[in-house]
């Protein structure tokens, strides 16, 4: 006999074992896949909300200056702007406006942006498709459209109307679903903000391999500032969502050591009925190392099955269900962030690792008591 | 620490291989210290049970041992851009000086792990456990091994700490950037091509020799081990040059990314498999003598050869292509 054959026919039987145990096999499996489910939902999701914040950042500018005071961020004057704009190897200095505004009507956070294109278009916005309005009735809200008029209550304490001119394309959801962009006249109406003051610098550089020198150049003649690079702001995204995931992982030991005991605990219960199988099967010859091979299949197809079940529900939960269970814990952004579907994206990596995580223990939790039951003397349990 | 989950996962699994291995260390020392095949005493049936339970934790050990090499790689890999100047595998074993340790070790554990197996199996199969002594005093010997390897492990990944945006980026910038730079030592081109085809037509012969006469084993297992020697260096050397169609990039982690087409996966895979079957063979060498396995270790010996020489095979064949594929003349270099 082949050794397939041989394997073919320990696999069938593994099966058809598998099969007349149906209620044990069941509870297992269906623990086994639930603690993969949960396992596999948190790596997806970071993986995937990590992809997101990469495409995100790649649009940022390479480098961003602040100001700090007191260690804490503030506005940077125009002057600081022409100064870095004169170092060797900056293409050029953009000066940004834009703050959070708290809209008490609807009770949502929006970040309110200076578009230069709208400067001398006092009056008048362009907005997210996320951005509500406040309805007539008491606690309705509606989509904004282009015609509304938007109400802001300045840091004076004024109203003011903003004409909405256009809606921003859907395709970017994520960015510039809470934005609302003003002309810089409208901008520092609303925030009483000085003039010729500005949130952040925004730098391109010719040759991305001399960021570091100008971001130490920069340091140099504004000790008060503070240069970000792309990078360091990826870096720093990833980190944390990596931290968020790896938290939850751990946070879910304890759900992991417990299925680790029910998969003892059932592997080592044999019944007197699959004791008799045992030796029984010993009885007509069969040896120490085919019960082994019987119970390894036995471990492979509940482990394939469970881990299949897992990642097929993890994938729909997270890339086609929003990631009912997690989205607050590991996103962390404002609240305000409509429902957007992640990229699905699944590789060997994040497979393999999970294998480690559930299979391994799995497996090392069901070695001994699987060579216990191999082991059994088919004398002493068929006279029992 | 990152509490990266490839992090998690390969600190859960040494953990897990090392707690099987020590166990079977012990339950392995108590067998070769207590083994006698001619007692029929309920203390040796005890003995002989326990030998399946051994040889089955470490087959299930090795097989995660193997996983795991590719796991670790990958991780190093995924962690490397939150270091500054490390741009693959190569920078973030760099990060401390625990990396490059681990990673050696790691590759030295692999082999050493699949002659066990292989000398196990071998075992197996002879009818009155005829190496038994030898193969437990050879997993006591490996242990310490595997130990050191998850020690330097865990303190490669329990110090690794991001750059991240601090109050003051300044003091990152201070640093040079380029201190991660790799610094591979590379060998000189072609000294490096003349081992490599002198070494792989040292094991084609010596292997066809071996098939053929049956002499030589022990010299076959040693030209199998300095073509992988010669194969490591030589991918670092050359053959990376002609996957990246760079002149200068000389990185051996870089060819395992989808750019390449993950070519390095079943570059080392195959290496690595070629060259445990080959020292297998040597290492089965001194038991031919033994009464109950004068019968099978020929034809063990004969297909660990086959294995291995088709191995190689597949390995320059994919060098060879990768080469003769490429944009890359260095002809003038």
């Amino acid at each position: 006999m082949s050794l397939i054959e041989k394997h073919r026919n320990i696999i069938d039987y593994t099966l058809s074992s598998l099969g007349r145990r149906k209620g044990k096999t069941f509870a297992v499996c269906l623990v086994y896949s639930f603690i993969i489910f949960l396992l596999a939902s948190v790596v997806f999701f970071t993986q995937a909300i990590k992809r997101e914040a990469d495409l995100l950042l790649r649009e940022a500018p390479e480098m961003t200056v602040q100001r700090l005071e007191a260690g804490r961020q503030t506005t940077v004057p125009a002057a600081y702007a022409d100064g870095i704009g004169r170092i060797r190897g900056v293409q050029s200095v953009q000066k940004r406006l834009w703050g959070y505004y708290f809209d008490s009507l609807t009770g949502a956070n929006y970040t309110v942006m200076v578009n230069a294109s709208l400067n001398g278009r006092e009056g008048q916005a362009i907005v997210g498709s996320g951005v509500l309005l406040r309805g007539a009735a008491e606690g309705e809200s509606r989509k904004i459209q282009a015609g509304d008029s938007l109400p802001v209550k300045t840091y004076r304490g004024e109203a003011l109307m903003l004409k909405v001119a256009g809606i921003l394309p859907f395709a970017s959801e994520l960015e510039t679903a809470d934005l609302i962009q003003v002309s810089e006249r409208d901008y520092r109406d609303i925030f009483n903000a000085e003039a010729g003051r500005y949130t952040d610098l925004a730098l391109q550089v010719r040759n991305r391999k001399e960021l570091a020198t100008i971001a130490t150049k920069i340091v140099r003649q504004y000790p008060d500032t503070r240069p970000i690079l792309r990078e360091d702001i990826l870096r720093t995204y990833d980190a944390i969502f990596d931290w968020r995931g790896g938290l939850s992982i751990m946070t879910m030991a304890g759900a992991l050591f417990a299925f680790i005991i029910l998969a003892w605990d059932k592997a080592t219960g044999l019944s007197a009925e699959e004791k008799k199988e045992i030796g029984i099967l010993k009885a007509i010859g069969w040896e120490t190392g085919d019960i082994l091979q019987v119970k390894f299949w036995e471990g492979v197809s509940v482990s394939l099955t469970s881990f299949s079940i897992g990642i097929f529900a993890a994938y729909l939960h997270v890339f086609v269900g929003s990631s009912l269970l997690f989205e607050p814990v590991l996103k962390g952004w404002s609240v305000l962030y409509p429902d957007f579907r992640l990229t699905p994206h699944i590789d060997a990596y994040q497979l393999v690792s999970l294998l480690f995580i559930t299979v391994l223990p799995y497996t090392v939790a069901t070695i001994i008591p699987s060579w216990r039951s191999a082991t059994i003397d088919p004398d002493s349990v068929m006279r029992a | 620490m990152i509490l990266h989950p490839g992090v998690i996962s390969l600190l859960i699994g040494s953990l897990l291989v090392t707690i099987m291995l020590c166990y079977s260390a012990y339950e392995g020392a108590i067998i070769a210290r207590d083994w006698d095949i001619n007692s029929g005493s309920e203390r040796q049936l005890g003995l002989e049970r326990k030998t399946y339970l051994v040889s089955t934790m470490m087959t299930y050990a090795m097989g995660f041992q193997l996983l795991s090499l590719f796991l670790f790689i990958a991780t190093t890999d995924a962690l490397s851009h939150l270091f500054i100047g490390a741009m693959c595998a190569a920078g973030s074993l760099n990060v401390n000086a625990f990396g490059y340790p681990t990673m050696l070790l790691k590759l030295a554990n692999f082999v050493l792990g699949g002659i066990w197996l292989i000398v196990n199996a071998a075992d197996n199969r002879g009818y009155d456990y005829p190496l038994i002594r030898i193969k437990y005093i050879l997993l006591i010997c490996l242990s310490p091994l595997l130990l050191t390897e998850t020690l330097l492990q865990g303190f490669y990944l329990l110090n690794l700490s991001p750059n991240l945006i601090t109050s003051c980026c300044s003091v990152i910038f201070a640093e040079d950037s380029r201190s991660f730079a790799a610094g591979l030592a590379t060998l000189p081109r072609q000294p490096a091509q003349l081992a490599f085809i002198l070494s792989a037509a040292a094991v084609l012969v010596l292997g066809i020799r071996f098939l053929r006469w049956r002499k030589g084993a022990v010299l076959f297992a040693l030209a199998v081990l300095a073509f992988f020697a010669v194969s490591l260096a030589s991918i670092v050397s050359f053959v990376s040059l002609y996957i990246y169609e760079l002149p200068t990039h000389h990185c051996p982690f870089c060819i395992l990314h989808a750019e390449y087409g993950y070519i390095g996966y079943p570059l080392y895979l195959t290496l690595l498999l070629g060259t445990i079957s080959g020292t297998g063979v040597g290492a089965l060498a001194p038991f031919g003598g033994i009464a109950s396995l004068a019968a099978i270790l020929p034809s063990i010996q004969r297909r660990l050869t086959l294995l291995t020489l088709l191995c190689f095979l597949v390995f320059l064949l994919l060098t060879g292509a990768s080469i003769g594929l490429s944009n890359l003349d260095l002809s003038a270099y």
